[in-house]
């Protein structure tokens, strides 16, 4: 029954329709949590005896940084997955996901530089972590540019896949910079295996804000999807049967 | 009919494009060129300090040697494609990351063992001690092999597109900085009487992943580019 | 806590609420376009659709000469 599902799920018109009826749900979902996140974080959550009240761009800082990693992933796991098996769905979703990504990194990269600016007296340094990330912004500006600049589709998708699986190598330099090299970024303190250095008070709305920007990840993918599959499926029965009664 | 081996066939394309690059030899000059007047441009918007160029300089050779890696990029299969051969290339029976392997060679041999060649000069230019002048010889034999396998890639994405050369610098850059980084950071590490092992197997790793992949994923764009 | 202690985030307002209202912007941006893209896209097939149907040259879905 589980692969039925996903062979349905696989059909466009299929998709179409069960994403429309995802997308309210997971978006009220996203905003009860991003309200409850955003509560526990400005209200609730102490006051930092180093950084003071600067402390809580990490609520926005933080889950954007890992939401621009994993929707990375995503986006060269689905191009891997359209590339091998020529699943339309796959390079649907490898390229919705690529404007959200970029707008995630971008989002880092400038709550970062703001929250740089008071604590290190410097808007941006160039050490391993912030570059690699800037390297992660240009990688998801070249997928779209490259897209966008190839003609056919289904072969723009196939090329932009390739080129995101390459960009695959800068994601754990990105992870791991912290820990090679002595820089200046704060090291891991969620992801460390032995118990996070961090304040459970300031742990919570942290983990309640990451869980809400995947929630936003995949209202948003949905969404650009749904307009991505319009687009290629125009002259298809179905999409012409969507206007007909309007 | 005689079927070429593997090996036979790699060598008969490397020859190809050596011979073909060798009869446009003014084409080879020009990334030469580039590289030459870009380093030699900065001591002169500097001014002649010394110590300013001493500090400055292995970033910037290797960020001259960059450019003109990037700018000798596009002519790697763009006659090929335009004429044909890239078409009967990907139809070979051999495996197409080989014989994709053969051209970046010879496109190295042709633009990076050039700047190979000239960067001690260079190195005096900018007033490098000269340990980091050795240095900056093995980083750039380490190095430009990986430009030119990693610029395959890109090159493989962008040959039939009609405005190829905007989009191959936008894609082809961020992968590019990891080598910049390391190699600039050896030569000026060097520059200062520090040993510099570990940079050195970073380059030398870096070459061989690109030399195992690289191939296959240039190999795989073109059957995209041309499909 | 007050409201002006809140607003005031121990001196860090500007970067603190900078960042938030940037956050806003872009997460508000991404969730509008394709809101916008979909209703653009359904409003052009309709438009094709209804030229089709009254019988104008380029067929069922091809563009004409002077269509976007």
């Amino acid at each position: 029954m589980i692969t039925a599902f996903f062979h349905k799920l696989s059909s466009p018109k299929y998709f179409y329709g069960i994403a429309g009826r995802w997308i309210p749900w997971l978006g009220g979902a996203c905003l009860l949590l991003t309200l409850a996140g955003l509560y526990q974080g400005l209200v609730v959550a102490p006051t930092d005896y180093q950084q003071g009240e600067s402390y809580r761009i990490i609520y926005i800082h933080v889950p954007a940084a890992w939401m621009s990693l994993f929707i990375y992933m995503v986006m060269a796991g689905a191009g891997a997955i359209g590339l091998i098996w020529r699943i339309k769905l796959a390079e649907v979703i490898a390229i919705s996901s690529a404007p959200i990504g970029a707008s995630f990194t971008f989002l880092a990269l400038i709550t970062g530089s703001l929250w740089g600016k008071p604590m290190w007296g410097a808007w941006w340094v160039w050490d391993a972590r912030l570059t690699s990330e800037l390297l992660l912004l240009f990688l998801y500006l070249g997928v779209i540019a490259l897209y966008n600049a190839v003609e056919d589709k289904r072969t723009a998708s196939r090329a932009a896949a390739i080129l995101a699986i390459v960009g695959v190598v800068n994601i754990p330099i990105i992870h791991y910079s912290v820990e090679w090299w002595n820089t200046l970024h704060q090291g891991p303190t969620v992801t460390k295996f032995d118990a996070p250095s961090i304040d459970i008070r300031m742990l919570i709305p942290l983990l309640i804000m990451a869980v809400a920007f995947k929630l936003y990840y995949v209202t948003v993918l949905l969404m650009r999807a749904r307009c991505e599959v319009l687009e290629r499926e125009r002259n298809s029965k179905w999409a012409q049967a969507l206007v007909t009664g309007k | 009919m005689s079927h070429s081996s593997l090996t036979q066939a790699f060598g008969l394309l490397l020859k190809r494009d050596l011979v073909l690059a060798l009869r446009r030899r003014a084409e080879m000059v020009n990334p030469l060129l580039f590289f030459v007047l870009i380093t030699s441009l900065f001591p002169l918007g500097f001014g002649a300090d010394t110590s300013l160029l001493r500090a400055a300089g292995p970033g910037l050779i290797w960020v001259a040697a960059l450019l003109a890696a990037l700018l000798s990029l596009e002519g790697m299969f763009r006659s090929d494609f335009e004429d044909g051969t890239l078409e009967q290339i990907l139809l070979s029976a051999h495996p197409v990351s080989v014989l994709v392997l053969a051209k970046v060679l010879a496109h190295w041999l042709v633009t990076g063992l050039p700047l190979i060649l000239v960067a001690p000069l260079l190195g005096v230019l900018l007033a490098l001690p000269t340990q980091a002048i050795e240095v900056l010889l093995l980083t750039l034999l380490l190095g430009t092999p990986v430009l030119s396998l990693i610029g395959a890639v890109g090159v493989g994405l962008t040959v039939g597109l009609r405005r190829g050369g905007v989009i191959l610098s936008l894609l082809v850059l961020p992968l590019y900085v990891p080598v910049l980084i390391f190699a600039s950071d050896a030569v000026a590490t060097a520059a200062a009487g520090i040993p510099i092992t570990a940079q050195l197997y970073i380059l030398g790793a870096m070459l061989v992943l690109a030399l195992s992949l690289a191939p296959l994923a240039t190999a795989a764009s073109l059957k995209i580019s041309l499909s | 806590m007050s409201l002006s202690e809140f607003l005031d985030m121990g001196g860090y307002a500007f970067y603190v609420w900078t960042s938030y209202g940037i956050a806003l912007v872009l997460l508000l941006g991404n969730l509008l376009l394709p809101i916008f893209h979909r209703r653009r896209l359904l409003a052009q097939m309709s438009r094709r659709q209804r030229r089709a149907r009254a019988g104008a040259p380029g067929a069922h879905g091809t563009p004409r000469q002077n269509e976007s």
